[in-house]
């Protein structure tokens, strides 16, 4: 049977994730990103930021329910926003940097800390976890993530780029949309991918109070249920404008 | 009862490790889960084998010694109990059972079920106390504290330092410890000058040594003293800010 091998040495435990160096004075900026509670602050305030976009994206397009006149005309009016003081799209242009921006910064965090994660627990459980209060969505973030990045690609490719496969004008964006959606695997595409992004906030609209800091016994109830009431509207508004084309009641 | 063990032998830090299987008979529901590996260790000694290394000392909830992973869960199915409080009448005659040690880089196995969780000692060593003049105790009641203040502070003080948080988390995190750590003297009067210092000491420290929290909330509900992570968040709050206080105005209310 089993036999002692070795005496526990005195001090077995040591530092898993590597110590900034010694001496030389770090930019706040560096200093402040090298923490981890730091980076999950970063991710809650660009999920702020990209929520926001997502939310305006959805609101917007459903003027697809207003008929073709409305949607060319919203998005014409994109172009023209800030203007005079502002160029032709230059508001549009300093929105699309600071979303990129953000999303930069939101996919970075989470691959250092999942990075981080792994190297917390190198050797997993040999018997199966019974897990008791994580949730699917909370388990999935990284693959809901994942799945919303690349589907954000193509959703770029298809209408913004017009390089998706479907007919495609400049400008013409009613009925760029209804070319794209009447192809029934892009419909599905798109729903697939808006079921993800669902999960993604279901989790994320709740998580971002905690890394904000944002506890506060009377609201905390709230937390949940805006995460839910988000999520809900984001994929219902978003789904329903493929499944509306496909079944073509729009066209 | 009777019961079937399924528990993980580990011969030392670098061994490796398996699982190995006890059928273990005359189970009295009153004995605790810890009594039952005595049960089986006086067996095994009898029976000339090694007996099974665990944790234990007070055996009555409050020196966070016990440290098991029973049937995936910290300190087994049972809210609010640690290992040596969970009782057999909590398993049905004839359960499997299976028990494993913590598993975290930063609690390396020293043998069978005992881990090393000197990380723990790291954290609080670099800002989890106060600095006090030393002399006559002063009188009661001098410095004057909310009863919401002292109660929240009282709720995570009551850590006992078991390490279930991190054992739950999927990420090995240890936010639950140090958050509970920090706050029980962030939270009070008596923890203001340092409070600063410390939670950025307390932090950067954990994040050597575990993981980040994704707010999963595996760790509350292991927690033997049912710690919330309510916790975390306050802590998340007092770092940031205290990334962006301007230090020389700490003393400054309002």
């Amino acid at each position: 049977m089993t036999k002692v091998s070795e005496a526990p040495k005195a001090r077995l435990e040591r530092p898993v994730h590597p110590a900034p160096k010694e001496g030389r004075r770090r930019p706040f900026i560096v200093e402040f990103y090298g923490s981890a509670v730091a980076k999950k602050w970063l991710m809650a305030v660009t999920g702020i930021m990209l929520m926001g976009f997502v939310f305006a994206h959805m609101v917007g397009n459903l003027k697809l329910y207003f008929g073709e006149k409305s949607l060319n005309q919203y998005a014409e009016w994109l172009k023209e926003i800030g203007e005079p003081i502002l160029p032709r799209t230059g508001l549009l242009w300093i929105l699309r940097f600071a979303l990129l921006g953000a999303v930069v910064i939101h996919i970075v965090s989470a691959a250092q800390l999942t990075r981080m994660n792994r190297r917390a627990r190198p050797d997993r459980y040999k018997a199966p976890r019974d897990y008791a209060a994580a949730t699917f969505a909370s388990r999935t973030m990284r693959w809901t993530g994942v799945i919303v990045a690349l589907f954000v690609i193509y959703h770029l490719m298809d209408l913004t780029w017009g390089v998706g496969g479907a007919e495609w004008t400049s400008g013409e964006v009613y009925q760029n949309i209804i070319n794209s959606f009447e192809r029934w695997p892009i419909a599905i595409v798109y729903i697939v991918a808006n079921l993800a992004l669902g999960v993604h906030l279901y989790h994320g609209g709740w998580s971002m109070f905690q890394s904000l800091g944002w506890n506060n016994g009377k609201f905390n109830d709230w937390r949940r249920m805006f995460a839910i009431g988000f999520a809900t509207i984001v994929v219902v508004g978003n789904v329903s404008m493929p499944l509306m084309v496909v079944t073509g009641v729009v066209n | 009862m009777k019961v079937t063990l399924t528990v993980w032998r580990q011969p030392g830090p670098s061994a490796t490790g398996r699982f190995e299987t006890y059928e273990v008979d005359e189970v009295s529901e009153d004995m605790s889960f810890l009594e039952l590996f005595d049960v089986l260790n006086d067996r095994l000694i009898g029976k000339g084998e090694e007996p099974v290394a665990f944790d234990h000392d007070c055996r009555e909830g409050i020196c966070g010694s016990c440290s098991m992973m029973i049937n995936g869960r910290p300190h087994g199915p049972e809210l609010g109990t640690a290992t040596c409080q969970l009782h057999m009448r909590k398993f049905q005659d004839g359960a499997k059972i299976t028990v494993e040690p913590w598993r975290a880089a930063s609690f390396p196995i020293v043998r069978d079920l005992v881990v090393d969780r000197s990380a723990f000692d790291r954290i609080v060593e670099s800002g989890g106390y106060i600095t006090a003049p030393t002399g006559s105790a002063p009188d009661g009641n001098l410095i004057l504290i909310p009863k919401a203040v002292a109660d929240s502070a009282m709720d995570a003080a009551q850590c006992i330092g078991c390490g279930a948080c991190v054992a739950a988390c999927p990420n090995g995190a240890a936010n639950l410890f140090t958050a509970a750590k920090i706050m029980h003297l962030n939270l009070l009067p008596q923890g203001q000058p340092e409070r600063w210092e410390r939670v950025t000491n307390m932090v950067q420290t954990m994040e050597r040594y575990f993981g980040s929290c994704t707010n999963h909330g595996e760790c509350q509900t292991a927690c033997p003293k049912e710690i919330s992570i309510d916790f975390i968040a306050l802590m998340n709050r007092d770092y940031i800010k205290a990334q962006f206080k301007q230090r020389r105005l700490a003393s400054q209310r309002g």
